[in-house]
């Protein structure tokens, strides 16, 4: 099935800790408790510094970003393991990243909580794309496009499907690795 | 193989293990808190069912530690969570804020926070906690629900941080998907001269590979230089792996590592057996570097994160508002000892706040003496405040009326592990990393200082 997503991006730069994306101290919120996972979405990138980031993420008194491609540079997701940050990203309408590298859990939590799609770049893209530019992300030919420039990105291959099924039990479920619910 | 590679290899069933290899590996102990734990329940619950059975209870460590001394309505009932699962499941390794297992947890706003507001089983900073409550053992697999779990890589055990859902994964299974890291060899040779602390040498790595330089990989340390390092300085080593971007910190276990773990696992009635890994001849190894003990400084990581490296005596024009320790990695014993050292007979000059990983530092403190004094009051008579309610506190932040957080853009030297942006508060607000010396020793200056001028 062919998987295509347009949406404006929202450029971030290198090394965005945990701490950014959602702040210790909403993490009293527990993500499996539906208005709370909402509500952790409405906090998703708060703690990006004002001045640095002068457009912010989530627009005032809203629950849902404008940006379902977040495009980012180095070590993104570094810090804590928390997995409320995927999650806030999630909740917030994000459905891939594109950074330039990961840190080694956020990338996993991604995966295992099928809350979005965790691409990397081969180019620095946050020295190309600018926040609200349109792109077009398509997961078969692993391509990000934004104005008239294609830009190949690092195939996502095996995550792929894990994210499809919405994270690993429903994956370890289809493929037969657990077994289904009773 | 490497130790990192020895663990996973017996954890699944394997004679080898290659870097790279995902493998499925038995969980020797899980751990959670407070701020993870509710969500990882939840995951458990969403997907096993509401009345599943976790796969073994004896395996499952819950330490209450993060949002513990606040009135935040949330926090508290997060702890009521954790307990009403121990409860249901009947777990024997739930540390509880409160003593009645009917009870529920409040906060006594009235009462302040620096009188004690616990009862007899509640621990503190979970990863200070887990290896004193004999909980860590050599040569076994160690989850947990966070970044810091690495700190018991010190007793030769593989130690990593884990999300929500993996640690759900784990609570009905036992297992998890692993992929087997590369090795980074960390070789120490010499002692640490006066003024050194562990906390320099993991700063002085820290900056030389970068704070993203050992993603996905393993940071195992050797040589000579390791039998002059106690357990508490292997912990606060191997607690920063994460601040490298490692999956895992790990040394050898020796003797003084099965004299601590003996002690401990017999203190609480723990598994005492265990089957250590013992270091191969050959080891492939993705970077090997020597570091010598002898010639570290006292150092600093500034702000905005934990690679940001600098001398503390390169750094005296560097202001500070505020003077912090405390956390799993800097809120130990032996931290607030080296701090009291410092301290006595002086005064700082600066807001300087404590507070002790566990409930054990605080009685450790109050009962040690030095002449007339117990360390505790040497502590508070410098000027420092200190608070009894052990826990995470402003290492991260928290709810607003967390102990000590930092609720304006001030600039703080902290003996904690991680300085990115907000970490510890406001946003705007500038951490410094340090050892407890310098620490101390920039409390009683107002300004970054090199300890050693107070040291002699």
């Amino acid at each position: 099935m062919a998987k295509v997503i347009t949406s404006p991006v929202y450029v971030v730069g290198d090394n965005i800790d945990t701490d950014q994306i959602i702040p210790a101290q909403y993490l009293t919120l527990v993500p499996t408790i539906p208005e709370e996972y909402k509500k952790l979405g409405s906090y998703a990138m708060v703690g990006l510094p004002d001045e640095l980031y002068p457009t912010r993420f989530m627009a005032e008194g809203s629950t849902e970003a404008e940006y379902k491609i977040v495009i980012a540079g180095k070590n993104f997701g570094c810090g804590s393991s928390r997995e409320h940050a995927p999650i806030a990203l999630g909740a917030a309408g994000v459905e891939a990243v594109v950074a330039e590298s990961y840190a080694r859990i956020f990338f996993r939590n991604s995966v295992a909580t099928g809350e979005l799609y965790p691409y990397e770049s081969r180019e620095r893209l946050i020295d190309i794309c600018r926040t609200g530019d349109i792109a077009t992300l398509d997961f078969d030919t692993d391509t990000l496009t934004v104005g008239n420039q294609t830009f190949s990105l690092k195939p996502i291959g095996d995550v792929r499907p894990v994210i499809e099924a919405g994270g690993i039990f429903n994956y370890a479920r289809q493929s037969g690795m657990i077994p289904s619910k009773a | 193989m490497t130790l990192t590679e020895k663990i996973l290899a017996r954890a699944s069933g394997r004679p080898r293990v290659e870097p790279g290899d995902n493998v499925w590996v038995e969980t020797d102990i899980l751990l959670t808190h407070d701020v993870c734990g509710p969500g990882s329940i939840g995951v458990f619950k969403r997907e096993f069912g509401q009345d599943a059975k976790v796969w073994d209870p004896a395996k499952i460590v819950i330490i209450p530690d993060h949002y513990i001394f606040t009135s935040d309505r949330l926090s508290n009932r997060n702890v009521d969570i954790l307990r009403d699962f121990a409860k249901e499941q009947g777990l024997p390794y739930f540390y509880d804020v409160i003593d009645d297992p009917n009870g529920s947890w409040k906060f006594n706003t009235e009462a302040g926070q620096i009188k004690r507001q616990y009862g007899a089983r509640y621990q503190g900073v979970c990863h200070a906690a887990l290896p004193k409550l004999g909980h860590a053992r050599p040569g076994e697999v160690l989850f947990g629900t966070d970044s810091h779990t690495c700190m018991a890589g010190a007793f030769g055990e593989f130690a990593s941080g884990i999300g929500n859902t993996d640690a759900g994964f784990i609570l009905g299974t036992g297992k998890l998907l692993v992929k087997v890291p590369e090795t980074m060899r960390f070789y120490l040779e010499g002692e640490m001269p006066p003024g050194v602390m562990a906390k320099d040498v993991i700063l002085w790595v820290i900056g030389d590979i970068g704070f993203d330089g050992a993603t996905y990989r393993a940071m195992q340390w050797e040589g000579p230089g390791v039998n002059s390092l106690d357990m508490d300085d292997r912990m606060t080593i191997a607690n920063m792996a994460i601040e490298a971007g490692g999956k895992n910190g790990i040394f050898p276990a020796d003797k003084a590592t099965h004299t601590y773990v003996s002690e401990r696992t017999n203190l609480n009635g723990t598994k005492t057996d265990y089957n250590p890994v013992e270091l191969d001849k050959d080891q492939k190894l993705i970077f090997d570097k020597v570091y010598d003990l002898s010639k570290l400084e006292p150092t600093v990581a500034m702000h905005p994160n934990p690679g940001n490296r600098a001398l503390a005596k390169e750094l005296e024009k560097v202001k500070l508002d505020r003077a912090y320790i405390g956390s799993c990695t800097g809120g130990k014993a032996s931290d607030f000892v080296a701090f009291a050292k410092v301290v006595r007979g002086r005064h700082v000059k600066i807001d300087t706040y404590g507070v002790p990983a566990t409930s054990d530092v605080v009685q450790e403190l109050k009962a040690t003496r030095w002449d007339t004094q117990s360390v505790w009051d040497v502590l508070v008579d410098a000027g420092v405040t200190m608070t009894e309610n052990a826990s995470c506190a402003a290492c991260l932040g928290g709810p607003p009326d967390t102990f000590a957080r930092l609720n304006a853009p001030l600039t703080c030297i902290s003996a904690t592990n991680r300085n990115f942006p907000g970490r510890m508060g406001s946003k705007e607000a500038k951490v410094y990393l340090a050892s407890p010396y310098t620490v101390a020793a920039s409390a009683l200056t107002g300004h970054v200082t090199d300890p050693r001028e107070f040291l002699s």
